[in-house]
């Protein structure tokens, strides 16, 4: 006769043999709705009612035209930093330094409207816009180059920098670019206005175009060429694309130029598009927002651009709702974070699945 | 002299809240788990403390739960690491903008009905400077006896913190969990059990960092009040070589700097600040470089721990 | 090991394992094994690559769950939930890659995890007990050194101290003279040979026949998961074992053509290598690759076979002498031009340095020609032009997968020195420098893999061959040298020679001249 026994069920997490597509789909839906909940605890707990928090968000953010152009606002310079720390991830180069780039593009910027006046005033926004994308590029290129000719980590390297690049413009607008005739308000002069970058549709303008444009010029470059083969072959095993004769070196650096170019890019475009001027408040955030952007986008930049919308519809909706509810906008960053939580939590489930695992006794008696 | 024994006081002040964080990172990193959720932490330990103490009036109770808020933060970047096997850095930076955005959300839903529900502005029980008698009277010294409670708990906390590390049994799981985690399974240590640990007591003393700046540093709740000092304690973690005694010369000196440039703004001169509080950052840029370089010749003094920011399964083949 | 000193125990039972089955997603590492191990004994534990020995002992040391089976010390049904259960029941492991924390102490390794130690351990104590078993056994290890200031085989002492110190019994070595030279093993053989002499038993693993019949008294055959044979090891032949361990006879000899060397494609001139740490990995070597001729390379891994392999694909810089491609003086060169002047590379280990794991089987099988029309034109990519080829070369060198587009990481080993082949053979521009290229193969792609090793000779391309099977130079190559410690001992030829000549010229102690 034999029994059967079950003993010790356990739960296991077990590696699947292919990555699971669908799972990569249903991930972030499942996590936006578990962030909603979560976020409705939070609200709920401050004693302000959820459902019409979230309503007025929504409402704010696309539910009118205005609201819509102002997200669009928001998510010109998030797409362009999410696409520049996207192309910096797909190498593995972990480029905190967004904030950093995108701040020294806008210094770059500020200089040229400012004291190229040499120039025709119809030359100025172009070639400000490239300096910018310059500045963003050597900020970056620094930590590049560090990394490549002596290993020094750049997660760290990029995220010191960023407050380098922070206090710089700081000692800029309170100091020496400061506007003589504002009455002691921290920020330059306006720049010329011809030289703005105009705009299209309420105050969203042609930033828009630029990062979209950047966006398919990525995509392009990232799926479709030799380059963007290597870079994904030094991504994902830098020791076999070194085999197979790919200079790392020469290509973290001039990966991270491009990085550091749309960051810096995002700059120009936020100085001249939107505040006209170097001032305090230009790091926003977006370039760490940005970071979250292109790893929930998973390096896809298409994907980083629809992310970059809701994130800064987001924004937007806690702008909203300071307005109309009195609630603090930081509402909006609160949801972002508590996106993410899910969002970490359940990629794991691409790779790994759930498996109940019993172990069995069998006992013969005789 | 008195100024030397003023701006000594004023430093170690200042350096109280960051050597707390730098000694509770430098724990979780020496697991292997890099956490750079400290300032969102340090935001919420401050608000929370804040808000306790303004409340309650307890000061005990204000650092008793910012230390377990601080402790709950660094769960769910623990659970998300090392049991949901994410992004170390993804999730560090979520928990910052999570904890920055809810410190702020809180910040102005928490106060007092009569100023507008806003804490800034209220004034809070916070910690005083206690001065030991006799000890005082020395030149220079008695910068290092006029302090207050958290501040001097630090005389202690930091021996016992370098002993535990370098001579208990305890201390070696950890260096081994940090440096080769597969050789720490195989030698029958839980590698999961030993980061949830040490990244949940990190994230204790790093609320309690940030206790210090609301109720003892600068008394009161401000918007901004860490001031990016998060990001300051990951590269005095560098700066120490991850050894919570060299930890000390970081904090002390990095509190200096914030203390001489709060001086020189009373003094009404802002155009040099900007460069000085660049300094701690530049200063690690180059530190960082130096150290990776020496790295190469002589392992193990200044080396980050080897195995700090990967994930772990006992399985993987 | 120990043989010699050993008397023969009936029915000492000391360790019984019955009906053990391990599952991973795809594949079923041991189905129902037994074993059984009497006390002062060494049993071998023999199989090809993937036959379930590790396996095997990852359960019995605690580190695997068996999902089914039961295990029995003395007598007593035991359960072993984690490495600690294991130790505590007297099993200690060792390991192919050592388990020691690199920067610490040897006498921190040792003590690392045990529970019944005070707080704050006393050093000294713990020093002391060091230096006295070490003595016993004749170990000869110094508690405060580093880890990484040892050498291999010290570190492997400091693996054995390991066990003796925390009082194991069952002793587990896996491939254990994997990294030794003769001499080192001999050296082993006594040491265990004097643990036995005390009432220890010793399980070792291995793939190596002539450690069966040296060093065992029993031996347990594996295969493909499964208990195929449990013999008396003085009544098998080398022969039987093998055939017991493959399941049909080996190809001891291969076709190839009449040796007939040309030209002079590589030439190594006194190429010394000295590497960060100031160790000299490479010293003076010098050495020709010709047309029609596999060079084969010995020696024990880790003497610089890896490092010459570098070098001649620019991988590494010399830090003196010359490399010259086709009498063009290519020192310094970049991998990439090495690539675009003809050399072909099947690198030492396949999935860290030959495949990128994470893009498709198209992709790798591309990696070679992507830079260059029809793959690319302008800088982009023609993706359907690339993915005729994979299926071609899927077709040609028949690669196993579901589809060009499936990642390379789920390819099976061989699977995946199979792509790694057809990418390097089909843009080989006549230089094929192979290393372990059928290390942790097993038969049929090892003998697909030395087939196409001479295939490339036999249509006049220059190879270099290093390998850690002597029988396997012996068989592919024509000539053969041998290294240590960054020398070349002497280069001999492949008919002429003998395992015992090779194996002494790997220890380091007679050199030939070169013919």
């Amino acid at each position: 006769m034999r029994m059967v026994h079950y003993k010790n069920k356990r739960i296991v997490l077990e590696k699947r043999e292919a990555r699971s597509g669908k799972i990569l789909f249903i991930v972030p839906i499942i996590s936006f709705i578990v962030s909603l909940v979560l976020g409705a605890v939070v609200l709920a707990a401050s004693g302000a009612n959820p459902f019409s928090t979230y309503f007025y968000m929504a409402r704010g953010a696309f539910g009118s035209w205005v609201g819509f152009t102002e997200t669009l606002v928001k998510a010109i310079p998030l797409i362009l930093t999410g696409l520049g720390v996207t192309i910096a991830f797909k190498l593995r180069f972990w480029n905190i330094g967004a904030e950093g780039q995108l701040v020294f593009g806008a210094i770059g910027t500020a200089w040229v409207m400012i004291f190229w006046t040499f120039l025709p005033v119809q030359m100025l926004l172009p070639i400000a816009l490239l300096v910018g994308m310059t500045a963003g590029a050597l900020w970056a290129g620094i930590a590049a180059v560090l990394k490549a000719k002596w290993g020094v980590d750049e997660t760290l390297t990029t995220l010191m920098m960023n407050y380098i690049a922070i206090l710089f413009a700081e000692y800029l607008y309170y100091g020496p670019w400061r506007d003589p005739d504002g009455y002691g308000f921290p920020g330059t002069k306006a720049f010329p206005r011809e030289a703005w970058l105009p705009r299209i549709a309420g105050r969203a303008h042609w930033g828009l175009v630029i990062a979209l444009a950047a966006a398919v010029i990525l995509w392009f470059v990232l799926y479709k060429t030799k380059w963007g083969f290597e870079i994904k072959m030094i991504g994902l095993n830098q020791r076999a694309a070194r085999c197979q004769g790919v200079n790392i070196q020469r290509n973290i650096i001039l990966v991270l130029l491009v990085s550091g170019a749309l960051s810096g890019l995002a700059g120009a475009v936020e100085v001249t598009a939107v505040q006209h001027r170097l001032m305090k408040g230009i790091d926003m955030g977006y370039g760490f927002t940005a970071i979250i952007v292109a790893w929930m986008a998973q390096l896809n930049p298409f994907a980083a651009v629809l992310v970059a919308l809701i994130m800064a519809g987001l924004l937007v909706g806690g702008d909203q709702i300071q307005m109309m509810m009195g609630l603090p906008a930081s509402m909006g960053l609160v949801l972002q974070g508590l996106l993410l939580f899910p969002l970490l939590a359940g990629t794991i489930f691409s790779d790994y699945r759930l498996r109940v695992v019993k172990q069995e006794e069998v006992e013969q008696c005789s | 002299m008195q100024l030397i024994t003023t701006l000594l006081a004023v430093t170690l002040g200042a350096g109280t809240s960051l050597l707390y964080a730098t000694l509770g990172e430098i724990y979780t990193e020496r697991a292997g788990i890099l956490n750079l959720g400290v300032e969102g932490m340090m935001m919420m330990g401050a608000l929370s403390a804040f808000t306790v103490s303004f409340y309650t009036g307890s000061l005990i109770l204000a650092i008793v739960v910012a230390m377990l808020i601080g402790g709950a933060m660094a769960l769910i970047h623990a659970f998300l690491c090392i049991t949901m096997r994410a992004n170390q850095v993804v999730s560090g930076l979520s928990i910052t903008l999570f904890g920055t955005g809810l410190a702020s959300y809180l910040g102005q839903r928490l106060g007092p009905a009569s100023n507008g529900k806003n804490l800034v502005g209220m004034t809070a029980s916070s910690f005083t400077d206690y001065s030991i008698p006799f000890l005082e009277d020395i030149p220079i010294l008695s910068a290092f006896f006029n302090q207050d409670i958290l501040t001097y708990a630090l005389f202690l906390i930091v021996p016992i913190a370098w002993i535990y590390m370098y001579k208990t049994r305890s201390g070696l799981t950890l260096r081994a969990v940090g440096e080769d985690p597969r050789t720490a399974a195989a030698m029958g240590i839980s590698v999961s059990k030993v980061r949830y640990i040490y990244t949940v007591i990190g994230g204790m003393l790093v609320g309690l960092g940030g206790a210090h700046l609301t109720l003892g540093y600068t008394p009161g709740w401000s918007e901004n009040v860490t001031g990016g000092r998060g990001w300051i304690v990951i590269a005095l973690v560098i700066f120490a070589g991850w050894n919570p005694g060299r930890a000390i010369f970081g904090a002390v000196l990095f509190g200096g700097i914030n203390a001489i440039q709060f001086r020189l703004q009373a003094a009404g001169t802002v155009i040099p600040a900007s460069f000085l509080n660049m300094a701690p950052y530049i200063v690690t840029v180059i530190v960082l470089t130096v150290m990776t370089l020496l790295g190469r010749k002589k392992r193990g003094k200044f080396s980050p721990p080897a195995a700090l920011g990967t994930s772990f399964s006992i399985e993987d083949k | 090991m120990g043989k010699e000193t050993q008397k023969k125990t009936q029915d000492n039972v000391i360790l019984r394992m019955s009906g053990i089955t391990k599952r991973f997603p795809g594949v079923t590492a041991n189905n129902h094994v037994d074993l059984s191990l009497n006390a002062g004994e060494i049993l071998a534990l023999l199989g090809e690559n993937g036959a379930g020995k590790s396996s095997l002992m990852n359960v019995l040391a605690g580190l695997y769950r068996p999902d089914e089976g039961s295990i029995f010390i003395r007598g007593e049904q035991v359960q072993i939930h984690s490495p600690q259960d294991s130790m505590r029941l007297g099993i200690g492991m060792i390991h192919q890659e050592f388990m020691l924390v690199e920067t610490m102490t040897v006498a921190e390794n040792i003590i690392l995890g045990m529970k019944d130690l005070p707080f704050i351990p006393l050093m000294q104590e713990v020093r002391n007990k060091i230096t006295e078993l070490s003595e016993r056994y004749g170990l000869k290890v110094n508690p405060d050194k580093y880890i990484y200031e040892l050498s291999v085989g010290e570190q492997q002492r400091v693996e054995i101290l390991k066990l003796v110190y925390q009082g194991a019994d069952i002793l587990i070595l896996d491939e254990p003279t994997a990294v030794l030279t003769p001499q080192e093993a001999r050296d082993l053989n006594t040491i265990i040979g004097m643990m036995l002499s005390e009432g220890k038993s010793a399980i070792f693993i291995t793939h190596k026949m002539d450690e069966v019949i040296e060093f065992s008294h029993q031996v347990q055959v594996l295969r493909k998961g499964e208990t195929v044979a449990v013999c008396k090891t003085d009544e098998v032949t080398p022969k039987d074992l093998a055939k017991m361990m493959v399941g049909r006879e080996i190809l001891f000899h291969l076709e190839r053509d009449v040796y007939k060397p040309g030209e002079v494609r590589v030439h190594v001139e006194d190429v010394s290598v000295i590497d960060q740490t100031g160790r000299a990995v490479l010293e003076h070597i010098s050495l020709d690759l010709k047309e029609g001729e596999v060079l084969g390379i010995a020696g024990v891994a880790g003497n610089g076979q890896q490092e010459l392999s570098e070098v001649i694909t620019g991988l590494m810089p010399v830090t003196s002498g010359y490399l010259y491609l086709d009498e063009r003086d290519v020192t310094g060169a970049t991998p990439l031009k090495m690539i675009k002047n003809g050399i072909s590379h099947i690198p030492a280990d396949r999935s860290a340095m030959g495949v990128v794991g994470d893009m498709s089987v198209a992709d790798n099988l591309v990696m070679k020609r992507y830079r260059k029309r029809p793959m690319s034109k302008n800088g982009i990519l023609n993706g359907s032009v690339i993915v005729k080829f994979a299926k071609k070369m899927i077709d040609v060198f028949k690669i196993a997968t579901p589809e060009s587009s499936t990642r390379v990481k789920f390819l099976s080993g061989g699977n995946i020195q199979k792509t790694i082949l057809a990418r390097e053979i089909d843009s080989c521009g006549g230089i094929l420098i192979a290393v372990y290229p059928s290390r942790g193969l097993d038969v049929g792609a090892t003998e697909a893999v030395r087939k196409n090793i001479l295939k490339q000779r036999d249509n006049r391309a220059a190879v270099l061959l290093v390998s850690e099977e002597l029988e396997e130079l012996m068989m592919v190559s024509d000539k053969i040298a041998v290294m240590f410690e960054g020398k070349i001992m002497g280069i001999v030829d492949a008919r002429e020679t003998n395992i015992e000549q090779l194996g002494m010229m790997m220890a380091g102690m007679v050199k030939e001249s070169t013919l």
